[in-house]
């Protein structure tokens, strides 16, 4: 029984995991973007970079949360 | 060397004991006055950031030599960021916001030494750094605005109706900002120092050990990016929370 609940948390902490691609998929969506803006419009470029590394941080703090959902379920429960 | 002692000799260290804290001298159990590894990592990233600002500008050279002139790209960087983001009436936070980023910076860059412990990947650390900043950004935004900082949750450019509902999502976002602003800094290091020691595992068996080695060397330019990248994004997201206290209008 008690390997049963380890399987649990072992498969629990790889479905965990799966949220990072959102994270991926978002952070790509963002740098995608602003490279297609900055191209189009190369002088706005420059003042962009701190909206595109703000869109950047929120975007991956998600897929640090399922990560940190994975580490909890590994050694915290 | 078999199979069995190679697979045990890719065992010997888990992932996660770089993290552990413990006690510079002897072994015994940790206090809050104990000195551990990370207070001498605190302590050598602020004795970087003293050599890099107060003894390399010391000569005050009209043309500055090269101390010098990286200590005042990195002061002209963050001035100008915070000059950016939170306009002119938000330099008077300007030393605030300096001293994160340099803390951070060097926390980060010196975590990278081999055997080295990075603070910064440890959530108390960043945890208390991010309230830090919550609190003193709230009760900025009370005493600069009073009841108008309420503002910020009261979406008037929505339709009436919609307020109350944006009102609940947008207070719950306020409350979350601490939450992210630490596990965004503490995920981002322990996760590529993590991978890094995984790759390190893999190293001591023979068949894939080029690959591995190959990997850590990738990784670690990475981690040199992330280190940066990661500092200015805390300080960026300090610069955004501090104009919201002063210009709460939405």
């Amino acid at each position: 029984m008690e390997n049963l609940g380890q399987l649990g948390q072992y498969l629990g902490a790889g479905l965990a995991c799966v949220g990072m691609a959102g994270a991926a998929m978002g952070v790509g969506n963002v740098a995608g973007n602003y490279l297609a803006g900055a191209l189009r419009n190369p002088s706005a470029a420059a003042s962009q970079t701190a909206t595109l590394f703000i869109g950047m941080a929120f975007a991956e703090a998600l897929g640090i949360f399922s990560f940190l959902v994975a580490l909890l379920l590994l050694f915290a429960v | 060397m078999t199979m069995a002692e190679e697979e045990a000799g890719g065992l010997v260290f888990h992932p996660m004991d770089q993290f552990v804290v413990k006690p510079l001298f002897g072994a015994g159990e940790v206090n809050w006055y104990t000195p551990t590894n990370a207070t001498l990592w605190m302590a050598l990233a602020a004795l970087a950031i003293t050599a890099l600002l107060v003894f390399g500008t010391r000569g005050r050279a009209i043309v500055p030599n090269r101390v010098q002139s990286i200590a005042e790209l990195l002061y002209g960087m963050v001035h100008k960021m915070v000059e950016d983001v939170t306009g002119k009436d938000g330099l008077k936070y300007f030393p605030y916001v300096m001293t994160l980023f340099c803390f951070i910076l060097f926390a980060n860059f010196l975590g990278l030494l081999p055997k080295s412990f990075s603070p910064t990947s440890h959530i108390a650390v960043t945890a208390v750094l991010a309230v830090l900043v919550f609190a003193g950004v709230t009760v900025l935004g009370f005493v600069k605005n009073g009841a108008h900082f309420l503002g910020l949750f009261w979406v008037s450019s929505a339709p009436l109706a919609l307020r109350p509902v944006l009102a609940v999502i947008e207070l719950i976002s306020y409350f979350v900002r601490p939450v992210s602003h630490s596990i965004r800094l503490a995920g981002n290091i322990m996760a590529g120092h993590a991978v890094i020691k995984v790759f390190a595992a893999f190293a001591a068996i023979a068949a894939i050990a080029p690959v591995s080695i190959l990997a850590i060397t990738a990784m670690y330019g990475l981690e040199v990016l992330v280190a940066l990248i990661q500092a200015y994004v805390f300080t960026i997201l300090t610069c955004v929370y501090l104009k919201d206290a002063l210009h709460p209008a939405h």
